[in-house]
């Protein structure tokens, strides 16, 4: 789907029909902005990379330069400590429990609210919204003394519970509208053939969802991946300690030994960047359908 | 062009599930509750418990004078919102905010619907150029800032390169003067979140017709005609989107800020989310930086419901008509 509004998109700028290849007098302009934002947007990306493999003296009497020698050590004391993978460990963990919490729960809400007619539909619909319109620091204090009772700090669960609340707004109003598309000749014939209402909704309606599950999964997913004020104040065992604030505390730590941080940061960025460049398309192609919804 | 959109929509319309059902038996009717019911709680309970009830709890905090711990007892009214509405630092808190706010504005939305633009013509390496635009967005506030903190560091990566482009003379103290640290990190924020409104806007102008755009070239209008006249008003409502989530995002601007300077130097950078923060967990003052949480979320709720008001509700109108249609 994400492949064809893509050529479709890229119509638009066809030069119009008829004759010799009309010249694109912006084309140069264009090209020079492209290079110098794709620099913009590489080069500190690339700087905490590549910095990672020089030493801190070398960068320190270079700040701008190539590698001369290339040094590993940096990389492989990080990959052969077991304190790296143990954050990737942690925030992987919380991230999972995060996205099968918001979007198991908030499949079966939005199910509910695109496809059953009740008393107080939208209104509940509305309160969901409701979670969007501020930021969900204004709950921190009492959320901590909460999670605190419950006996959750330096628990996954106080940090994905949480996270998964705070993103069922955004869940239910990309699924419903998406929902809300489906057929209704299709639920007609499934009743017909004797499925229940829950049986096509398992059967039918969410295998037949999964463009926009995986879109808000992969929201749910980034969005826990990279948190870092909740943790911060959920989680002080240096044990459970998720990617942002081992780089955080990282940084603190080593402040002397600019390389080392480079490295360990150019560590935490990659789990990111893969994600990302695989599931691009996907969070365009999602977010379409969610604006225009 | 709401013409056209509520056209499609329509089209949509009749073929899916919003037309009204069957009326129901009524012996069917409680096993329909129950299934209501059973789908509905547990997103509920979630979101209650951990969202709404919190945002309660912050009011009833604030009224009292509380460091998180002994029972709630002294009971205190009024006088925290008081005292925070007249301490100047918090006062400068919010006005970091509103810095951010209108800097986005008027920096990133005209940077950000350009490149969406551009990023949308036929041109070698664009594929490429849209991942790269994109990758900062993925990355965490804290590695943004951590990154950028070490590239801003006197007589480091930035220094270098301006005193070798041979403007040396530019130089500051990035984060270090209390004077120039909001620009640097309005910066980095840019850095970061560029690619977000890039993503918004694309996406919009993939939604536009492909019909209109021809329709209008035929018409024998040129490339400029067509952005200004067709593009941008059609991309209306993602615009306004995007504007409601970068006031939102801005209000709650705390973790690239707490990594790269703590609010700091002397509060030049701080921000209603970092002040709450420090008076929170640092000073253990919860009922005064509860008091702090409800002033935030009123500045944020007031925005939100007068700007659906006011300036979504032409969006949103479209979508309302038609369930009842």
């Amino acid at each position: 789907m994400a492949v064809a509004t893509q050529e479709r998109a890229s119509r638009h700028a066809a030069p119009p029909p008829g004759g010799t290849k009309v010249r694109d007098p912006f084309a140069p302009v264009a090209y020079f902005f492209a290079l110098l934002i794709a620099g913009v947007t590489i080069v500190p990306i690339l700087y905490v990379i590549i910095g990672g493999f020089r030493t801190t003296g070398d960068l320190a009497s270079k700040p701008v330069g190539w590698p001369s020698p290339w040094h590993f050590e940096n990389y492989s004391d990080i990959i052969g400590q077991g304190d790296f993978w143990k954050m990737v460990f942690n925030s992987t963990l919380i991230a999972l429990i995060t996205v099968v919490a918001a979007v198991g729960t908030g499949s079966m809400a939005a199910f509910a609210l695109s496809r059953i007619d009740f008393k107080g539909r939208e209104a509940i619909f509305t309160l969901f919204t409701l979670g969007l319109l501020f930021p969900a620091s204004v709950a921190l204090l009492p959320l901590y003394v909460m999670i605190r009772q419950l006996g959750l700090l330096d628990n996954p669960l106080g940090v994905a519970l949480p996270q998964a609340a705070f993103a069922l707004p955004q869940t239910i109003i990309i699924l419903r509208p998406f929902m809300r598309a489906i057929p209704v000749e299709l639920e007609d014939s499934a009743v017909m053939d004797g499925c229940t209402r829950l049986g096509f909704f398992w059967r039918i309606l969410l295998p037949l969802s999964r463009p926009a599950l995986l879109t808000v999964s992969v929201l749910a997913f980034v969005a826990s991946w990279n948190a870092f004020i909740l943790p911060l104040v959920v989680i002080t065992d240096a044990n459970q300690l998720t990617l942002p604030l081992g780089v955080a505390q990282f940084s603190g730590q080593w402040t002397a030994d600019t390389a080392r941080i480079l490295a360990f940061t150019a560590m935490s960025m990659i789990p990111a960047l893969a994600f990302f460049s695989l599931a691009e398309r996907h969070i365009v192609g999602g977010l379409t359908g969610a604006v225009k919804g | 062009m709401s013409s056209v959109e509520r056209a499609t929509e329509r089209r949509v319309g009749e073929r899916s599930g919003n037309r009204p059902l069957p009326p129901v038996r009524s012996g069917r009717l409680s096993r329909k509750h129950v299934e209501i019911v059973v789908l509905l709680a547990p997103a509920l309970l979630l979101y209650i418990v951990f969202v709404l009830w919190p945002v309660v709890q912050s009011a009833h905090y604030s009224v009292y004078k509380w460091n998180g711990l002994e029972p709630l007892t002294h009971f205190v009214g009024l006088d925290n919102y008081r005292e925070a509405l007249n301490d100047q630092v918090f006062r400068d808190a919010v006005g970091h905010n509103i810095f951010f706010i209108a800097a986005s504005l008027i920096f990133q939305l005209p940077l950000g619907l350009g490149l969406a633009l551009m990023l949308n013509r036929k041109m070698v390496g664009r594929s490429a150029l849209r991942l790269i635009v994109f990758a900062p967005y993925v990355l965490s506030e804290v590695t943004t800032g951590v990154a950028w903190l070490l590239m801003l560091n006197p007589d480091s990566f930035i220094d270098t390169v301006f005193r070798d482009l041979g403007m040396g003379g530019l130089v500051q103290g990035w984060i270090s003067d209390p004077e120039f640290v909001r620009y640097t990190l309005f910066v980095v924020i840019t850095w970061k979140y560029i690619g977000f409104a890039v993503l918004l806007f694309l996406a919009g102008l993939q939604g536009i017709p492909t019909e209109l755009i021809e329709a209008a070239r035929i018409d024998g209008a040129n490339g400029v005609q067509l952005t200004r006249r067709i593009m941008i008003p059609l991309l209306g409502p993602t615009i306004r989107i995007w504007i409601f989530l970068s006031v939102i995002g801005s209000l709650q601007l705390f973790d690239l800020i707490w990594v790269m300077t703590l609010g700091g130097p002397a509060g030049a950078s701080s921000t209603m989310v970092t002040y709450l923060y420090e008076r929170g967990f640092t000073r253990t003052q919860f009922g005064y930086g509860s008091a702090a949480s409800v002033i935030l979320f009123v500045c944020s709720f007031v925005f939100a419901l007068l700007y659906q008001r006011f300036v979504l509700r032409r969006d949103t109108e479209g979508a309302i008509t038609r369930r009842v249609g």
